[in-house]
């Protein structure tokens, strides 16, 4: 076992610092959380400019790229200084799939937009009926009957829920049925969609945590063949990369450790009715102290991933033992922090204030649902159970 | 960075494992109870050096890094070992770093491990260390007596007062018996830290042997057994509480292992915080991995025929001999945040 630092991500990690300390505005900051979109244009595109995106992942089926565990540092710092990166995650994540499973024309025709930070993804696979179980979507992608040797047309309708970022994405990747009388995983295609295509409309949903996401509707949308991703009724193959990927290495499961540096940076300063300081109250010390016994055990899980992936080897249910834990520890942390505020733990972030206050309130609203998206915690469990433990499948 | 064995530490941890299986089936530990010391398995470990191993090879001793005794305890704990081997290591360790603990007439014996010798964790009070882990077997004993870390050496009283962990317990008076003085002051308080935290990192490794097997053993037993037409570990509820068990015990292990090799690299402020870590976060995984895969066995769980409940019962008691716990988190905060009152430091980790 080794736990010295690789010097080449080291340097890759004060590159991002540099980067970061350049390039990130408070203001930028307080504009994702005054609207709940985490991206952000000017931030995106200068930092895709350093070739960040087009580099991508070494991996096994790439030679070249990023070394992974530089890409898990990236989101490392990313989430550390706040900075709004779901734009980039799903941007890197839908260009590796591109990459792996593209064909010559979205290589030629996409790749170079979301590699220069010109356009976004968003990912398309939850549905009003199948949210955990993402193998059961509806949304009906039927060919169109059309001329012997004209390119095929797909028609698609049906409505995606939680599709974050669409509203400023330029494609969708779209899990859809193409034969219902297959098996479940047997009949679904993925799409690259743009979004520009008629017949394509977005709602916001809101969410207590202060993140937007949206509903998708999809109606009578014509999709030409050659937005096609991986076979026909070969989707659930494209989704096991997307998953890898997500579940891997382009992840921040740094909340813990940002929560607990601001708490005990305020309560040294916060005192009780009595007039004694927080930090010096021995109940306030051992719950914190916990958190920061969880924060290193999240941080030596959540690195195995991209360790792995870094040998070139290919990581199974690692991703898992690491959402899982951390998901978990976050909320922990969270309900502790809450109740050590007390009634400061009530009081919401106000806007513009410099963005300092509330932010125990806010990690508060924002943890419950890190153990519900990329597969809640229930299904991490079930994937630990059957393939790690070697437990029978229950579902 | 890698936190996969290397060979040499894979060969180092297979060797131990196997001399476990060989010579401590679970028969071993049952007939060690209630004292909780088998003679002949600590003959047979002597064969293998490992009394010595913490004790550098300049003074005879087998050298080893931390994290070589790491991957020994947690063979050890695997198998439940009933040996005070934490404590003897931990002593030992403490014993080479002083002048006069390398000069004492018996730590050449101890080396060997024909003399036992037992850290006591908490410092002692009017002279004497009380529940001391090993105490009841051992020659030695090393502890902080007020401001002096002492090592003495008198008879071994071979028994202990009935305990959760059938652990080899005892009171030992540190003004009787041939008393070796090793430091004094605020060099005393410094050394004795440090073999708390040695001691520490080696409990934290062997509560993670412990888990891990008392996972397996829980996974084993529901496969086996069948209600309801199928086996128990095909309830969603079953397993979802043993999926659970998976992240924290990876997490120890991970964690152990980083502090074992921070003190290696020779960065003992970190290592120290590390091992406290380590140690809590590794007793309160036992604790549950145990509490699951005993309840999972439903009411056989607690009968004494069957294992689960000998694992049950030492998650406990290996640690608790520190005290409570909720006193280490609060010594782990003023690691982290500074002694109450004080200005502000910068969060350690
Ligand atoms: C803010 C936010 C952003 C999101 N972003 C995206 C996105 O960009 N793209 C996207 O496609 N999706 C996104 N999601 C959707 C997210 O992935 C789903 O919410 C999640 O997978 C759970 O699905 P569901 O909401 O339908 O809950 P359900 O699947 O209905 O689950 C409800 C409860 O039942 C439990 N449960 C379900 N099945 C099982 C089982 N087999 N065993 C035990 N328990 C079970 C679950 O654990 C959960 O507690 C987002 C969600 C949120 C809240």
């Amino acid at each position: 076992m080794d736990f010295a630092p690789k010097p080449s991500v080291e340097e890759f990690r004060a590159s991002i610092r540099r980067f970061i300390a350049d390039h990130l505005t408070a203001e930028m900051v307080e504009r994702a959380h005054r609207t709940g979109t985490f991206h952000d244009w000017d931030f995106h595109r200068t930092l895709a400019a350093t070739g960040v995106i087009a580099e991508g992942m070494a991996g096994p089926g790439r030679a070249t790229g990023r070394d992974p565990l530089e890409l898990y540092v990236l989101f490392d710092e990313l989430g550390l200084a706040g900075a709004p990166f779901y734009g980039l995650a799903n941007a890197m994540l839908v260009a590796g799939i591109i990459e792996q499973i593209g064909s010559d024309f979205h290589i030629r025709e996409v790749l170079p937009k979301f590699h220069s930070g010109e356009a976004i993804a968003a990912l398309g696979y939850s549905e009003p009926g199948s949210g955990s179980d993402v193998a059961a979507a509806a949304t009906r992608a039927e060919r169109v009957p059309g001329h012997p040797g004209d390119e095929a047309v797909w028609l698609v309708n049906g409505q995606k829920m939680f599709t974050t970022l669409v509203h400023e994405a330029g494609y969708v990747i779209l899990l859809t049925r193409t034969d219902p009388d297959l098996p479940k995983h047997r009949g679904l295609t993925m799409f690259l969609v743009p979004m520009d295509l008629p017949g394509i409309d977005f709602q916001a949903i809101e969410t207590m945590g202060g993140d937007r996401t949206n509903i998708t509707y999809f109606t009578d949308v014509h999709l030409p063949d050659r937005w096609r991703l991986g076979e026909v009724n070969g989707g659930w193959d494209v989704m096991k990369v997307a998953l890898a990927y997500e579940r891997g290495v382009f992840g921040n499961m740094n909340q813990g450790v940002t929560l607990l540096r601001r708490f005990a940076e305020w309560a040294r300063t916060a005192e009780r009715s009595d007039g004694t300081r927080l930090i010096d109250d021995p109940g306030v010390r051992r719950r914190l102290a916990r958190i920061a016994v969880d924060n290193e055990i999240t941080g030596l899980l959540a690195l195995r991933p991209a360790l792995l992936a870094s040998q070139g080897r290919l990581p199974t249910t690692e991703g898992s033992v690491a959402k899982l834990f951390a998901s978990e520890a976050y909320n922990r942390a969270a309900e502790a922090c809450q109740e050590m505020a007390g009634t400061a733990g009530l009081l919401s972030p106000v806007r513009g204030d410099g963005g300092d206050w509330g932010f125990v309130d806010l990690a508060a609203r924002d943890a419950p649902v890190t153990a519900i998206y990329g597969g809640t915690s229930e299904i991490q469990r079930n994937n630990i159970a059957e393939h790690r433990l070697g437990l029978p499948r229950a579902r | 960075m890698d936190l996969e064995l290397t060979t040499d530490e894979k060969t180092v941890r297979d060797a131990f494992a196997r001399f476990f299986a060989d010579r401590c089936p679970v028969s071993v530990v049952r007939d060690a109870e209630p004292l909780g010391h088998a003679p002949a398995l600590w003959a047979r470990l002597r064969e293998t050096g490992a009394p010595g191993m913490a004790v550098p090879d300049k003074h005879g001793g087998g050298g080893a890094t931390a994290l070589d005794l790491v991957l020994l305890m947690q063979e050890a704990g695997r198998v439940l070992a009933p040996l005070p081997l934490a404590e003897h290591l931990a002593a030992t360790r403490t014993l080479a770093r002083t002048p006069s603990g390398l000069a004492a007439p018996w730590f050449a014996s101890l080396v060997d491990g024909d003399t036992v010798a037992a850290a006591a964790p908490r410092p002692a009070r009017d002279g004497v260390a009380r529940l001391v882990p090993g105490g009841a077997v051992a020659d030695v004993v090393v502890a902080l007596d007020d401001d002096q870390l002492v090592a003495v050496r008198s008879d071994a009283p071979m028994e202990a007062p009935p305990n959760h962990a059938s652990a080899p317990l005892a009171d030992r008076d540190l003004r009787t018996g041939e008393r070796v003085v090793l430091a004094d002051g605020a060099e005393a308080a410094a050394l004795f830290a440090r073999m708390v935290a040695d001691w520490q990192l080696l409990t934290a490794a062997a509560l993670g042997g412990l888990a891990a097997r008392a996972l397996e053993i829980g996974v084993e037993y529901t496969l086996e057994r069948r209600q309801f037409d199928r086996p128990i570990a095909a309830f969603q509820a079953v397993q979802q509480g043993l999926a659970d068990l998976v992240g924290p015990i990876d997490g120890v292990t991970f964690l152990t292992a980083r502090a074992a090799w921070t003190q290696d690299e020779g960065d003992q402020a970190e290592s120290e915080r590390l091992a406290s870590m380590a140690f809590l976060a590794s007793a309160e995984v036992a604790r549950d991995a145990t509490y699951a895969a005993l309840h999972y066995h439903g009411g056989y769980g607690v009968t004494l025929e069957y294992d689960i409940q000998l694992f049950f019962r030492r998650a406990r008691g290996w640690p608790l001999v520190l005290g409570d716990p909720e006193d280490e988190y609060l010594r782990l905060a003023d690691r982290l945040f500074g002694p109450v009152g004080a200005a502000g430091t910068e969060v350690a980790g």
